[in-house]
């Protein structure tokens, strides 16, 4: 194995020369599964707009510097910045091109903004839901949490903090945690610490903010422009200024976010609150089985919902019904409303509809509702219900009726489409829309599905119907046409239709039939079509 | 002579006129019916029009696609005709749908007022026509057939009847040569319609297309055949103003056109 170098040879190699894991014969890497992301628990379906997380890259290896930029007027500027770039001297707030001369071989990547702040809140959507009931984005980078009482359910403060580092390190995220008695003493920590994890007790943030710098305190930046000026560049210069002249100099807030920062001043979290789905849930004595009893349960649980809809000032567009039966399986069943309901009647009708596809089996000991999918829905005036009849009655419950009995797809209106070739004017729309109507052309009440062609006909080109037609092997003479409408080929749909030509004709034959007709082509120019001839409809 | 002992099972006075208020009252709540508009029908009908809680029935005199599309306009006409006091929409149960809403939209069926529902057999439209029979809410609903027994008729006229709908059955043609209305049914109402030839025109072109319209059977009524013209934009029909020019007037176009 001459060939082989040895450990200290490769790591003497400049990055770009050191050999591919590969090549070194490792080929397992303990990387994290690239798929593997926060559980679909808080409300975020899988694909948010986040970025995946990129957990352990090759440029992390290979020590690839990696900076985030964003362009603000006419320059680019360096918003955040890899381990790697800011040992090489690289900060954020440099200018894009400053950074790209410094360090030569640099991994510049655009910012998304919309995306972290997408990420921060769904962190803080699961925190409020693992780890505290109060927790809320800080800043554009940051999480608070209220962890007043909660730690020792993780096993106190300091392995909850490496359990989060752990957690984030997972998503492959860097985070450092700073535990302090106000947010603002936690914010600054956190952030200018230095350490990973700081946990501070209580009553000591004034010392422990002193040696910081004053951006910690969250200042604006024409007071810290100002403060430089002054020559106040850590928080203990702060401390011994008297307050009046310093709320002058540097304005109201910053007295007051250096209070806040020291607990003088309390300073509330406003928490995210996580969407819970309406959900009602009845145990029962005994298991049951009749349909009877069931159908009393589901009456129970749909008024028990309708309170709780109604207390929430929402309706259901899905409502699930899930079973637990006494060997273990669930049934689950689920109707769906066409517009946001609260009327119990209408949600009883639609599970009674439904209620020969459940199997009780041996007995059902629980039962669910749950509203996967609602809406806001607000009270309704007493005044729309007893006025005259005048107003159309509401077609929603008959909707979902009939939908429940049929599917989805059976139920349908039919709308305009702006074009004038007759097959593609008319398209299917939701059942409770409100269509647009036609222009009044002379139209045919059926459509054939396809135009079908027609023999041995005679007609005067350019622009007369028909004289005869032989149609479904039956001759016809005509004894009044009205016509040409002329219809022209979308050629913006198909080339084909460039300079394609339909010449429409509504011809009576004997007998009172009334058909409709078209020729292909204008029987002038040979490229608008052949002069076949095709019947396309009839006429009552 | 004394005077006859009442007979046991003979109802007493306050019972038969509770069961004449009854009766009344039943035969009261048929609905408003819906005149025609023309009086050589409507004095025909013994409604005097068609009865707006009942069942209807509608068939193509022949199998052509003619007579289907008269039927459908005529029906559709009516429809429209239902629909126009109140803005209410019509319900259009059919299993295979080939209908052209343009059409439609020209006897006063706009696309916001019909709500088409396709169902994947004859029992499934149905069972969707007495749905929306029953919820009341619509103005009317029109179902496509090919078979209706006389249950299934019975069921459509209670349900009707319940939600004070007006229910029009167009039975289409299941083998040609034999009529769909030879069959026992429960409706209010059986018409047969048929493309007649339309009125000429002193220049070229195609007059208003005319119906043969034959009402097959009425409760307590007797059957009449008319010749009558085809549905406006409000759906309205008409009666025609010069029946016993047609065959001058017939020859004279054939002329012309030639």
């Amino acid at each position: 194995m001459a060939g082989k170098p040895s450990k200290s040879e490769i790591e003497r190699l400049p990055a770009h020369q050191r050999p591919t894991m590969r090549e070194m014969g490792r080929r397992s890497e303990a990387a994290e599964h690239p798929f593997r992301t926060l559980p679909g628990d808080d409300g975020v379906s899988g694909s948010s707009p986040a970025r995946a997380p990129t957990p352990l890259t090759w440029a992390d290896l290979w020590g690839r510097s990696t900076i985030v930029i964003a362009r603000s007027g006419q320059k680019e500027v360096v918003t955040a910045a890899c381990r790697h770039a800011l040992e090489l001297g690289l900060r954020p707030g440099m200018a894009a091109a400053h950074a790209r001369a410094l360090v030569a071989d640099l991994e510049v990547l655009d910012a998304e903004p919309e995306a972290d702040r997408a990420w921060l809140h769904r962190l803080a959507l699961h925190a409020a839901r693992k780890w505290t009931p109060i927790a809320a984005v800080s800043g554009p980078d940051g999480l608070w949490f209220d962890l007043t009482g909660t730690t020792h359910l993780f096993g106190g403060e300091e392995r909850f903090c490496r359990r989060l580092l752990d957690f984030l390190k997972r998503l492959g995220f860097d985070a450092s945690i700073a535990i302090a008695g106000t947010p603002g003493a936690a914010f600054a920590l956190a952030r200018h610490g230095g350490v990973p994890i700081t946990i501070l007790p209580p009553g000591t943030e004034a010392e422990a903010l002193a040696p910081l710098p004053l951006a910690a305190l969250r200042l604006e930046a024409s007071a810290l422009a100002t403060a430089a000026r002054f020559g106040l560049d850590r928080i203990a210069d702060l401390y011994p200024m008297p307050r009046g002249p310093l709320a002058r100099r540097l304005g109201l807030a910053t007295v007051e976010r250096l209070d806040q920062a020291r607990g003088m001043i309390a300073e509330p979290i406003v928490p995210v609150v996580p969407f819970e789905r309406p959900e009602v849930l009845r145990r029962l004595l005994e298991p049951i089985g009749t349909p009877e009893s069931i159908t009393q349960v589901i009456s129970d649980l749909v008024d028990d919902l309708i309170l709780l809809l109604r207390q929430r000032g929402l309706g259901a567009r899905k409502v699930a019904l899930t079973l637990d039966r006494v060997d273990g399986e669930v049934e689950s069943l689920a109707v769906g409303a066409s517009r946001a309901t609260r009327d119990g009647r209408h949600l009883k009708r639609m599970f009674a509809l439904r209620l020969s596809k459940i199997e009780p089996g041996l007995g059902i000991e629980a039962m669910r509702l749950i509203v996967p999918h609602s809406e806001p829905l607000g009270a309704s005036s007493v005044a729309a219900l007893i006025e005259d009849g005048a107003r159309a009655p509401d077609l929603a419950p008959l909707v979902d009726q009939l939908v429940g009995r049929s599917g989805p797809s059976a139920l349908f209106r039919i709308a305009s489409r702006e074009s004038d070739v007759p097959e593609r004017a008319v398209k299917q729309v939701e059942p409770l829309s409100e269509p647009q109507g036609w222009p009044a052309w002379k139209r045919p009440a059926r459509l054939l599905a396809r135009p079908e062609p027609l023999h041995n006909v005679i007609a005067l080109l350019p622009d007369h119907p028909p004289r005869r037609f032989t149609w479904r092997r039956q001759d016809y003479r005509v004894i009044a046409g009205d016509g040409p409408e002329r219809i022209h080929g979308e050629w913006w749909r198909r080339p084909g239709e460039l300079w394609a030509v339909r010449d429409y004709f509504q011809v009576e034959t004997e007998g009172g039939l009334r058909f409709w007709v078209f020729r292909r082509g204008d029987g002038v120019d040979q490229p608008t079509g052949d002069l076949t001839w095709y019947m396309h409809g009839v006429f009552g | 002579m004394s005077s006859p002992l009442p007979l046991p099972d003979r109802p007493s006075a306050e019972q038969l006129a509770s069961l004449r208020a009854n009766l009344s009252r039943s035969c009261a709540t048929g609905g408003p019916a819906l005149a025609f508009g023309i009086t050589q029908i409507d004095d025909r009908l013994v409604d005097h029009g068609l009865d707006g809680t009942g069942l209807h029935e509608f068939a193509a005199a022949t199998a052509s696609l003619n007579d289907d599309a008269a039927t459908t306009l005529f029906a559709a006409g009516i429809a429209a005709r239902f629909a126009s006091n109140g803005g209410r929409t019509v319900l259009w149960a059919l299993s295979k749908f080939d209908l052209y809403a343009p059409g439609l939209e020209q006897v006063g069926l706009g696309p916001n007022r019909i709500l088409y529902a396709q169902g994947s057999k004859d029992a499934q439209v149905l069972a969707m026509a007495e749905d929306g029979l029953r919820d009341g809410s619509l103005a009317c609903v029109i179902a496509e057939v090919k078979a209706a027994d006389m249950t299934a008729t019975r069921r459509l006229q209670l349900a009707a009847s319940d939600g004070k709908t007006p229910m029009l059955l167009y039975r289409r043609h299941r083998t040609r040569g034999r009529c769909p209305l030879s069959t026992l049914s429960a409706a209010m109402t059986r018409w047969r319609i048929g493309c007649a030839e339309s009125s000429r025109l002193p220049h070229p072109g195609v007059g208003r297309p005319r119906w043969s319209v034959e009402l097959v059977r009425q409760r307590a009524g007797n059957p009449f055949t008319l010749e009558l013209e085809a549905c406006d934009e409000q759906g309205r029909l008409a009666f025609p103003a010069t029946v016993a020019n047609r065959a001058a007037t017939r020859r004279r176009a054939v002329a012309q056109a030639a």
